[in-house]
This record gives C-alpha cells, structure tokens and sequence, in this order.
C-alpha cells in the first residue's frame, strides 16, 4: 500500500505541500481534489520520486510503498519509478517509437530483451488499457497518429506494461472529450482490480462518480478524506461543503 | 450624402506635435495611409537590395571565373595540378584539403559539441552550466586571426611533439598511412583542430538550444517509466532532438568550409593530396587569400577565382542536401516536427 505521513514539499523554500497524511488502499481509486494551485499535482509527483529532477524542490517527511521508505538513501528512484507508474495530464508518447515500442519502452529500459516475451507482454498492456483493438494493425505507426484519447490510452498501456503497483494519473483527461474521458474512467475501474489508482482531478464529477475514496486539498493542506461518497453527500468540514457545491475554488 | 465619419477626426484636437506640422504631413500622419505605403516601399527596398546583393557576388564570381574555364575547361575542377608560373591550373589538391580538414574539424567538434551540450542541459548545475555556456560565447567572439597566430605559436608545437611521439613510437605507428611523413607541426592536424575550436561554439549552442527544445513532458516520460538518466538521454532525448542536432552539424560545417585565415596560418600551404594527418595542404580559401596579390597573371585571377565560385557550389550544395535530408527526416518522423 501507497501511504505519506506529515508530507512536507517545498521549491526554494517556498512551502506547497504543508503536513499531509494519506494512504491509498490497494484495489482502490483515490482522487485528489482541489482548487487549481492547492498542490495536487505537486503532491502526486512526490509519490514517484518526480521532485528530485527539479532543482530546488525539497520533500520531507514519510512516503511508504508497502510499509518502506521510498526516499530512503538506499533506494533507487529509478526502481520506485518501476513500481509506481504515472500518467500525466497531456499524452506524451515518445514520436521517435512506434506505437509498439512506445508501449514496451518501461521493459526495455529494465532490460528486457526477448521479442517474444515482448510482444506478448505489448498485447497484454494494450488490451489492458482498452486499446489493442483499434491498433493491433498498425503496431509500427507513429503514435502521433492517434487521437487524443487513444494517445492517453497508449500512455496508460505503456506505465502499465511494467506492472506497477501504484499508477499515478495527473488530470489525465483535462485534454479529452467526454467520449474519451469515460473510456479512461472505466479503464480505471478495470485496472482497480489489480492495482491501486491515485487521481488527481479539478473535474468534480469524474471524482464523484470515477473514485472510491476522496482526498480534499486546500492551500496545500489535506481539509478532509474518506469514501467518496461520504465526501459528497455528507462533508464533515463546511469547507469541502462550499467546494464541492461550487461556492469557491 | 457626407458621412459622418469623415467629421470625425476634426472633433478630436490633434497633438499638439501634429498642430506645429505642415498641412500635409500632419494629413499624412493622421491618416497613416502615406506612411504605410512609404513603410512598404523601404522594406521592400532593403529586401530587394539583399536578394540584389547575393546575386551581384555571383555574377561576378561567374564572370571572373569565365577566362579560366574558357581555358581548362571543366575539368580544371579534377585536375591536380597547380603551378602559375607555367599557366597551368587545377582545383583538386585544395578541394581535397577543404573537405579534409574540414572532415578533421567536423569529426572531433561534433561529438564534442553534442556531449557538451547534453551536459550543461541535462546534468551539470544550472551555474556551473550558465558559466561554461559564457566561455563558449566568448570562444566564438575570438577573431580567427587570433586563432591562428595562438595556432602557430601555441597548437603547432603540440602538434608536433605528438608528431614526434608517433614517429617515434616503437609500435611503428608511422607505418599507417594517415601516420605518415616528417613531422612538421603544420599540416591538415593543426587547421582540423583549429576549425573543430572554430566550429564548436556553433555546433555547441545550436545543439544546446536543440536540448532545452525537448519538451518536460518527454522527459517526464522517461523518467517515470524508470529511466536512468543515461537512458533517458540515450534513448529519448537525442532521438527527439537528432534533427535538430544535424542541423547544428550544418552549421558548423559551413563555418568550417569557408574559414580561410587561422587554416591559411597553419596548414603549411603546400598544394599536394596525401592521407597523412602530418602532411601539409592547402585549401580553396587559403589559396585565394594567399595568391591574390601576387597573381602573375589575369588567368591566374580567373584561376582563383573559379576555385571561389566552387567554395560557393559546394556550400550551395551542402544547403540543397540538408534540406532534402529534412525533408526526409520530416517524413520518416511523421508529424514530429509539427506543434
């Protein structure tokens, strides 16, 4: 299980994430909501080690993959990265690989060699992210060839072929059409079974109705978490009231 | 029937500038059209005088050149020999010793420049890559003169003592062909490292600039897909910017072809094709610079200027395939290049 305690993120001393605690149950999605600049997005990237290539970010505090320390001096953020898979909020396929090679990039890059082994771990991530269908036969095209959604479903394919424990989506669907988007929310439900999904979302409704737990973030402060469901119908601080009914944010 | 709209104008007071104006020009001011056409005119002038100007050099280059192909016709370009004094004339040895120092400058500044590059944008500290990125904007600014006068009394000893250490080596290195000959210190090693020197800024900042073009996001991917960062630039990041990087190497090279005074200083200035690195040459600008003033005869000026107008061609060329190269890159790609 993905958990932080008394999450700290600072960039040049400038404090965004203040003291937050969370944990995200395996077979579960998890939203982050928020107004845009409370830090959700800074927060998911400390859960795959983002911050160290940033100059002048600093985490402190505790963030745990199955009861250990992934910031611990021992452990290889390339390996944590391994095992915490991210999508990000714009599809970003690699042009120079074809749609294939997009797609088995992570297992390369862990030295995976044998084609066969490759090739079938390649259909197993694309029917997995939904997409295997619609580009079984044309698996040497570019992928900047497909549209938008099938972009972001190539991305998901690609962090899934590694076998993540945890995936990370930053606002994965803030670049997509509603037909798009409900076909990367009922991934995510599909996925839920074998993973656990963190999301961090500023679309409300794909919180409510895509999530099984709500995390709500405020001036990089965690305000309330719990089922989503109680989030939404029966907040227990009025702050998340007038969020989530639109009163501010 | 008048439209009001012509009223207008008057019932807003001019400037006070526009009321000390003659009638005319404060017509002319206020409604812009004068201005505007007169602003076409002069940009349209300097654009013309520009296109003007390139066209003038060549019709001078093909003119001048006229007498020595009428001469020795075309195949003065692949003959070797060169001897004015007996009006014979040929443009081979210094095309050879161009393209082989400018392969020699081209081979070592490439993967210099490129690796410099990957280093300050992809792994040393933002100051310490600020400052280095300085010192190669300087490196550019020096005059090749300079260049070749530190060539002379500084590159070309060292040159040499390496000459030495090879033709001395017992391993018999110079028994290789490119190890061959008396080691002089001047000779088409010395102007290869004075142009790689020359043409690294160039290829240096282009690629850097190529560098900082690939987007977070690519990067990002790589990342958190479990690159390590050696992997990351490897496999991801020079692909993505490998067109870009050509065109550094374009640019570096076309510095490189034409460069005329810190080669002319150091290469000797023997018109003679060898394999060796030790050997001397002679190069088509070189030998224009050189020759010029003592020419012994109009079809000696012809002569050297016809070995101009190939400087000219080959560079024209080397233009004409980068962009069929682009092109083709562009299509392989597919719709990288597009935003």
């Amino acid at each position: 299980m993905l958990a932080c305690q008394n999450l700290k993120i600072e960039f040049d001393r400038k404090s965004v994430i203040k003291d937050v605690s969370l944990e995200f149950p395996p077979q579960r999605i998890t939203a982050i909501i928020g107004p845009s600049g409370c830090g959700k997005s800074t927060l998911l990237r400390a859960f795959n080690r983002m911050h160290d290539l940033t100059p002048g970010a600093r985490v402190s505090g505790l963030v745990t993959l199955s009861g250990k320390d992934i910031y611990h001096k021992d452990e290889d953020p390339v390996l944590v990265r391994r095992r915490i898979g991210m999508v990000f909020q714009k599809a970003n396929p690699f042009p120079t690989l074809s749609i294939f090679n997009n797609t088995i990039a992570g297992l390369r890059l862990s030295g995976l060699r044998n084609r066969a082994l490759l090739k079938e771990a390649a259909e197993k991530a694309l029917v997995d992210a939904a997409l295997w269908d619609e580009v079984k036969d044309r698996l040497k095209s570019n992928p900047m060839s497909l549209s938008g959604g099938q972009q972001q479903r190539l991305c998901i394919a690609r962090a899934l072929a590694v076998d993540p424990e945890v995936l990370l989506m930053d606002e994965p669907c803030s670049a997509l059409d509603p037909i798009a988007t409900a076909k990367i929310e009922e991934l995510m439900f599909r996925l839920r079974e074998r993973l656990s999904v963190v999301i961090v979302t500023h679309n409300m409704q794909q919180a409510a109705r895509a999530s099984d737990r709500t995390a709500f973030l405020w001036m990089g402060e965690l305000i309330e978490e719990g089922e989503t469901e109680a989030i939404f119908t029966t907040p227990k601080k009025s702050m998340t009231e007038d969020y989530i009914t639109g009163r501010f944010g | 029937m008048d439209a009001p709209a012509i009223e207008t104008p008057e019932m807003t007071p001019p400037s006070l500038v526009l009321q000390i104006l003659p009638e005319g020009i404060r017509r002319w001011r206020s409604t812009g059209r004068g201005a505007d056409r007169l602003f076409r005119l002069v940009t349209g002038m300097c654009a013309a005088a520009v296109a003007g100007l390139l066209l003038i050099v060549i019709l001078f280059m093909v003119k001048g050149s006229l007498p020595a192909i009428r001469d020795h016709g075309l195949g003065f370009v692949l003959s070797p020999d060169w001897d004015p004094t007996n009006q014979k004339y040929g443009a081979l040895t210094f095309l050879f010793g161009t393209a082989y120092t400018s392969l020699i400058g081209m081979a070592i500044a490439l993967p210099l420049g490129v690796l410099t590059a990957v280093a300050l944008v992809e792994i040393l500290p933002r100051g310490l890559a600020k400052a280095i990125s300085l010192a190669v904007e300087l490196l550019a600014a020096i005059p090749s003169v300079l260049l070749g006068l530190w060539g002379i009394f500084e590159l070309v000893p060292l040159v040499r003592s390496f000459e030495i250490a090879i033709y001395r080596s017992p391993l018999g290195f110079r028994k290789l062909p490119i190890f061959s000959g008396a080691p002089l210190g001047v000779g088409f090693l010395a102007a290869g490292l004075l142009l790689a020197i020359m043409a690294l800024p160039f290829i240096l900042s282009v690629s850097r600039e190529v560098l900082l073009q690939v987007p977070t996001a690519q990067r990002e991917a790589a990342y958190a897909l479990g690159a390590t960062r050696w992997q990351a630039i490897r496999k991801f990041i020079l692909p993505y910017s490998w067109k870009g990087i050509f065109g550094a190497g374009l640019l570096g090279l076309a510095r490189v072809l034409g460069e005329t005074m810190a080669v002319t200083m150091v290469i000797g200035n023997t018109p003679q094709i060898k394999a060796s690195l030790f050997a001397s040459g002679y190069t088509l600008a070189s030998v224009i610079a050189n020759e010029f003033t003592e020419a012994p005869s109009d079809l000696a000026i012809s002569a050297l200027i016809s070995l101009g107008l190939i400087l000219l061609v080959l560079t024209v060329l080397l233009n004409a395939a980068a962009r069929l190269m682009l092109i083709y890159l562009n299509r392989r790609m597919g719709t990288q290049g597009a935003k």
